[in-house]
């Protein structure tokens, strides 16, 4: 089953003179526990279609299918359902200074009535003992080196078991180490999990964890 | 961690915040708190003028009061002819009509020799037209001439009249005249007057020798028990009402009160010190309010990103302002009771921090604090989460 069924694609932004074609004809499916990653020169559109994909743009032509919903056209409260089920990983780490590394992860929980505020905890604990934060539980941000940091994010993107994974050049601000160690971890558990992945990145000395590379040249899938 | 319900999660968010960064939770706090004692301060003046003045009118023991037209406030009467006070006895339901006779006189300090202006109030000690308490005790002595009885809540300027009478020196000079103090009563000083003194009608005329005892400031009726105040006041207008007016004890109350309310724009002048306490507040807290979105719009990108509505920012952002707003009350209000007692003791002016003086002042810092949330929140609008992944 694909989870991301992208069909006749096309997006531009701005209106007459200033219209500007970022996206075209794109066709692209992802299947249930790929690793994607998206490469492709700067202003090539990686970002924007990254956006599409997880309901936080909306786009107005072809067809756009992601778990199961139609993105293209869609009402705000559809494209907030996909988000609840997608994980972000974004360049920056974007954790609240104010709490602590489990505080931050327990942020994607609170979004679902599903769990009380023990289990909340237990979670967050867990995946950070998986993403090797065991120590650094009650640390806050500041008190982390970018790489930890990183993992927290990627733990707070997991945390919730989204069936998708969105990343945009999640090494990009970490050291070749740990840039490394983090999509390791990213990827030993989106297997377990079978979740689905789709990461934008510039970074040549990660394409080794993806079961598929996609190329983006001017908005064209090559 | 407590079990916090889910609809208090954006506030618990707020509060984690806040707390983190003691920085800027003193500086807001101490905007707040300036706000807050600024208006309970303003509150207080406005509210504290407004008693002491009709502290007089408020003694005054009478069912209907006669005032010339021109009279606009009652600590600076016109007089008006006798003749007219006494054509009340004209009607049935007058027992008596009794002259008052005020006038802002000199009063020597007994220790210093230094005159300050007081008010003097006389009339007909026979009457009592000025709530005294045991005055039939004072009556056959303020009968005798050149005796006096001294408001011992008058500003100490004055002398510690009430020890200085115990120890025997009672003579002092009013208006340049000897005149001996027999005793003394409370009333309550106004911003008009800094004291005040009760003679005989006879020794006022005395003391203020120009003033004729045909020319009087107040007409005091009495009534006859279980007359109708209503009625006898339409009569008594058919009768004088050309010439004066015809008040109730309420309407009297009110009557000066009313004049410093409207007249002198002293209503203003606190009404927008309490506003400019207020703005200033809000600046502050919208400063605060507005960086700590700014310096977060990551942050809360992300959280729109993950699904959280546009709702649960704003909630975010007003449970801030709600904690600022309690945070700054508290010691604000502390603090206020505080300078509230010091007014108190060296203006010698109540100074009440009632209930619904505290209910009211945190209703305003509420406000405040709810409108510089609004106006912070229209910042939010730049969390655009397309925006994050560049
Ligand atoms: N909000 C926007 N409004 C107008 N044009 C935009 C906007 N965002 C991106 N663009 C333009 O769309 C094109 C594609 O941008 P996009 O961010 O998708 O590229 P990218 O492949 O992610 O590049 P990079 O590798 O530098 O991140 C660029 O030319 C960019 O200038
Ligand atoms: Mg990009």
């Amino acid at each position: 089953m694909s989870m991301i069924d992208v069909k006749g694609l096309n997006f531009a932004f701005g209106q007459g003179e200033l219209r500007r074609q970022v996206l075209t004809n794109i066709h692209l499916s992802i299947e249930t526990g790929e690793i994607v990653i998206l490469t492709g020169p700067s202003g090539s559109g990686k970002t924007t279609l990254l956006t599409i994909l997880g309901g936080l743009r909306l786009a107005t032509s072809g067809s756009v299918v992601v778990l199961g919903e139609q993105l293209v056209r869609s009402e705000t409260s559809t494209r907030i359902a996909v988000r609840r089920q997608t994980g972000y990983i974004f360049q920056q780490h974007n954790l609240f200074l104010s709490l602590t590394a489990t505080e931050n992860v327990c942020m994607a929980l609170e979004l679902h009535d599903l769990f009380s505020e023990k289990e909340r905890v237990g979670l967050a604990r867990q995946i950070l003992t998986q993403v090797g934060l065991e120590e650094r539980l009650e640390y806050r941000p500041q008190q982390l080196s970018g790489g930890q940091r990183q993992r927290v994010s990627i733990a707070r993107a997991l945390v919730s078991r989204p069936k998708i994974v969105l990343a945009d050049e999640p090494t990009a601000s970490l050291d070749k180490n740990s840039g490394h160690e983090a999509v390791e971890i990213l990827r030993n558990l989106a297997k377990q999990n079978g979740t689905t992945i789709l990461i934008v990145t510039h970074d040549y000395r990660i394409l080794d964890i993806a079961d598929r590379i996609i190329n983006l040249e001017d908005g064209i899938i090559k | 961690m407590s079990g916090v319900p889910p609809a208090l999660f954006a506030a618990r968010l707020a509060w984690r915040q806040l707390i983190y960064d003691k920085p800027k939770l003193l500086a807001a706090t101490l905007g707040v708190l300036f706000a807050c004692v600024l208006v309970f301060m303003q509150l207080g003046f406005r509210d504290s003028l407004y008693t002491s003045a009709s502290s007089a009118p408020l003694k005054m023991q009478g069912q209907l009061f006669l005032l010339h037209k021109q009279t606009e406030a009652l600590w600076r009467p016109v007089s008006f002819e006798r003749s007219i006070l006494m054509r009340a006895l004209g009607l049935p339901a007058v027992r008596r009509v009794v002259p008052l006779y005020m006038s802002l006189g000199q009063f020597k300090n007994m220790d210093t020799h230094i005159q300050r202006t007081l008010m003097i109030y006389g009339y007909d000690p026979t009457a009592e037209l000025i709530h005294i308490d045991d005055f039939a005790t004072f009556r056959s002595e303020l009968q005798r001439q050149d005796t006096a009885l001294f408001d011992v809540t008058s500003r100490p300027e004055f002398g510690p009249i009430k020890e200085l009478i115990a120890s025997g020196r009672d003579i002092t000079e009013i208006n340049g005249r000897k005149v001996k103090l027999v005793g003394t009563f409370n009333m309550g000083t106004t911003f008009a007057a800094d004291g005040n003194v009760v003679m005989s009608d006879l020794n006022f005329h005395r003391v203020f020798p120009s003033r004729s005892l045909d020319q009087i400031d107040i007409g005091f009726v009495l009534l006859a028990p279980g007359a109708d105040i209503a009625a006898a006041q339409a009569a008594l207008l058919r009768l004088v009402g050309q010439e004066v007016q015809v008040l109730t004890y309420e309407e009297l109350v009110r009557f000066e009160q009313a004049y410093w309310e409207n007249s002198a724009p002293l209503g203003f002048i606190f009404g927008f010190g309490t506003l400019m306490g207020l703005i200033v507040g809000m600046v502050i807290v919208y400063q605060i309010l507005f960086t700590d979105i700014g310096n977060n719009i990551p942050q809360y990108a992300t959280l729109v990103a993950m699904g959280y509505s546009q709702s649960y920012l704003r909630n975010i952002v007003f449970a801030s302002s709600i904690y600022l707003a309690v945070f700054g009350f508290l010691p604000g209000m502390a603090l206020s009771t505080l300078l509230y007692q010091v007014a108190e003791r060296s203006i010698f002016i109540p100074f009440p921090m009632t209930l619904g003086r505290i209910a009211s002042v945190f209703f305003f810092i509420l406000t405040m604090c709810a409108l510089a949330g609004l106006l912070a929140i229209r910042k939010l609008k730049s969390t655009d989460p397309a925006d994050m992944f560049s």
